[in-house]
């Protein structure tokens, strides 16, 4: 098993009742690489996801993740890995400095860790001035950097995004992808999973899943090629039509 | 442990920072021991009665002195007609009418018997069979005076002894229920209310990727709970001893004990409602209709277990607030020992066990 390989997933099924909402998908993911998991809704990305960050058992296939067994290591995977749902999932009635301190405290860091986590993290996001106030009262955009933050306090291998950008304002956008290249710089491996297709375009590579499986998995470059298309956009179009 | 600690501070800051829970922990508790112990009541105090008097003679004079002078009457009204009964009772004021016959005295004296007529208000069922007795007693206290020179041949005499409430006061009855429905509502619903919040949020999710155990989140959700129930059981036991002088027999060491027994069998039953209701909504519907219902109507807090229909009674079995009241009043009110209590005990135990074996198979499957 080579060690540049993070994520290694073969044959990986997740059956529901007779529905396979996920299909035997295999695939591989570098060290530092920014990898794109696109998909309509209900293709079964975030299933397929669940399965990797440990909070779901697969039916069948292989899988490891940071070089360890979904099935029987889910607790050093989770000790390995960064996450941020769909949801915005900081707490509301807590300070930007108690969030930071929490998720912090949660990942077993030290409190003088954290201190120099938060003071470095806050000053990195120009949060200064409200970092006493309740992040509740924080427009979204904020609360999505910050929340991405958060998720790689603990300065995991690999990051799960799952749908990191929805309903945020291009700036904002243009901004949490300045953010996701600077963690991959540092050696973090990405995984995302958008509906935006010009998002895809900034990913290392991506992988297209229809119907719970992987249709096609290359570079955006290598991709438009193959399909013959300008954008990403006309590559998702092809595939999902069928 | 630290990680542990630090997931506690911040479900007390959830808690404090909420006003609406803070006014359920600890505004209820005490609005409802000061309500039940105040306003609701089964004995009567200065109810309004009418006489209608046909005899206007000396015995009846006594017998209406007798009545205006207790503390549980007032006289509101003297009728004159019979015809105008009716219409006393429709304005609403009059729980009960007095009606002496027609030559009272002269009856008593001559037959060696009269009749008195009590015509009550029995919308209020309760409140009107309280009042039949307490004028009966009355009545019955009149004639014993009446009679105190006469020897009767033949005279069984009831002496009755209420022990354990020598004064029948319904706070002593109501002090083990409120504390039961208090320590259920906050630890039950308060924690099935937190657990699903994370949940909606997607903060649940969160928790679950992190090194944080399943159990821990749980575990580190419901200790702040237990604390605060505690200290409600105990602000709860306070007002009772201090405000109405509610008596507590036994061993507090014992009843704190199995409070925290109590407590913690709530918990789980909260941590298994968590598991089957995916909002706070359905949370807090379930825990309402699920538990507090049956623990106000089946446990025997106001409706005594025994006068229920056979169904109703082993219904009754199965919920732990039954138990949990049994021994509350043994200890308070009887003052016994765990000697006497030991099987009541042994059952809420069992069902503790029950209920976390069940959530935490619950939380598996919802896991898979």
């Amino acid at each position: 098993m080579s060690t540049s390989k993070v994520i290694q997933v073969e044959g990986l099924t997740k059956m529901f009742g007779d529905f396979a909402a996920v299909d035997a998908i295999s695939f591989e993911v570098e060290k530092g690489e920014i990898f794109g998991f696109l998909g309509a809704n209900g293709a079964g990305k975030t299933t397929a996801m669940k399965m990797l960050i440990g909070i779901s058992n697969p039916t069948s296939g292989k899988a490891t993740v940071a070089g360890f067994d979904v099935y029987t290591q889910a607790e050093d995977i989770k000790k390995n890995i960064g996450y941020m749902s769909q949801k915005f999932a900081l707490y509301d009635d807590l300070t930007v400095k108690e969030n930071i301190t929490f998720f912090g405290g949660i990942y077993g860091l030290s409190r003088k860790r954290i201190k120099e986590k938060s003071d470095a993290l806050i000053q990195e996001l120009e949060l200064e001035n409200v970092a006493s106030q309740l992040v509740g009262s924080l427009p979204l955009g904020w609360k999505q950097k910050l929340s991405f933050s958060v998720s790689l306090i603990h300065n995991p291998k690999i990051v799960f995004l799952d749908e990191p950008t929805g309903g945020v304002d291009p700036i904002t956008r243009r901004q949490f992808w300045e953010m996701i290249y600077k963690a991959a710089n540092q050696g973090t491996t990405v995984f995302v999973t958008t509906h935006y297709m010009d998002e895809a375009e900034y990913c290392d590579r991506v992988s297209i899943m229809v119907n719970g499986k992987i249709e096609a998995l290359d570079t955006p470059k290598k991709l438009k090629d193959q399909f013959k298309a300008d954008t990403m956009n006309d590559v998702f179009l092809k595939l999902a039509r069928g | 442990m630290k990680r542990f600690i630090g997931f506690i501070k911040k479900e007390f800051y959830h808690i404090f920072r909420d006003r609406r829970s803070l006014f359920i922990l600890f505004g209820m508790p005490i609005a409802q021991i000061l309500l039940f112990g105040f306003a609701i009541t089964n004995e009567i105090n200065n109810v309004d009665i009418a006489i209608l008097d046909n005899s206007k003679d000396a015995t009846t004079e006594e017998i209406i002195n007798k009545i205006a002078a207790s503390k549980y009457f007032s006289i509101k009204q003297i009728v004159t007609r019979e015809a105008d009964i009716a219409s006393v009772f429709e304005k609403g004021h009059v729980k009960a009418v007095l009606k002496f016959e027609k030559d009272f005295s002269k009856n008593l004296i001559k037959d060696h018997k009269a009749t008195i007529q009590i015509i009550t208000d029995a919308t209020d069922p309760n409140t009107a069979n309280t009042i039949t007795n307490y004028v009966n007693a009355i009545l019955q206290h009149y004639q014993k005076e009446l009679n105190k020179d006469i020897n009767i041949a033949y005279q069984i005499i009831p002496q009755t002894r209420m022990v354990y409430n020598p004064e029948l006061k319904s706070v002593y009855m109501f002090v083990p229920g409120v504390m039961t429905i208090i320590l259920m509502l906050v630890s039950a619903m308060m924690t099935s209310i937190s657990i699903t919040r994370e949940k909606e949020l997607g903060t649940m999710e969160i928790l679950l990727v992190s090194p944080l155990k399943p159990f821990q989140v749980i575990i580190g959700k419901v200790i702040p709970y237990i604390f605060l129930s505690i200290i409600n059981a105990i602000v709860i036991v306070m007002l009772s001893i201090f405000i109405f002088n509610m008596p507590v027999q036994g061993s507090l060491f014992l009843l704190g004990l199995e409070s925290v027994l109590f407590i913690i069998t709530s918990l789980a039953l909260g941590i298994l409602i968590s598991t089957i209701s995916a909002t706070q909504q359905t949370a807090m519907m379930i825990s309402l209709m699920g538990l507090m219902l049956p623990v106000i109507l089946l446990s025997g807090f106001i409706f005594p277990i025994s006068s229920m229909p056979m169904p109703l009674q082993i219904i009754s079995h199965i919920i732990p607030a039954k138990w949990f009241i049994i021994i509350l009043k043994a200890i308070m009110l009887k003052g016994v020992g765990l000697e006497f209590i030991w099987k009541e005990t042994l059952i809420l135990l069992g069902m503790t066990v029950f209920f976390i074996a069940l959530s935490v198979k619950k939380y598996k499957i919802r896991l898979e």
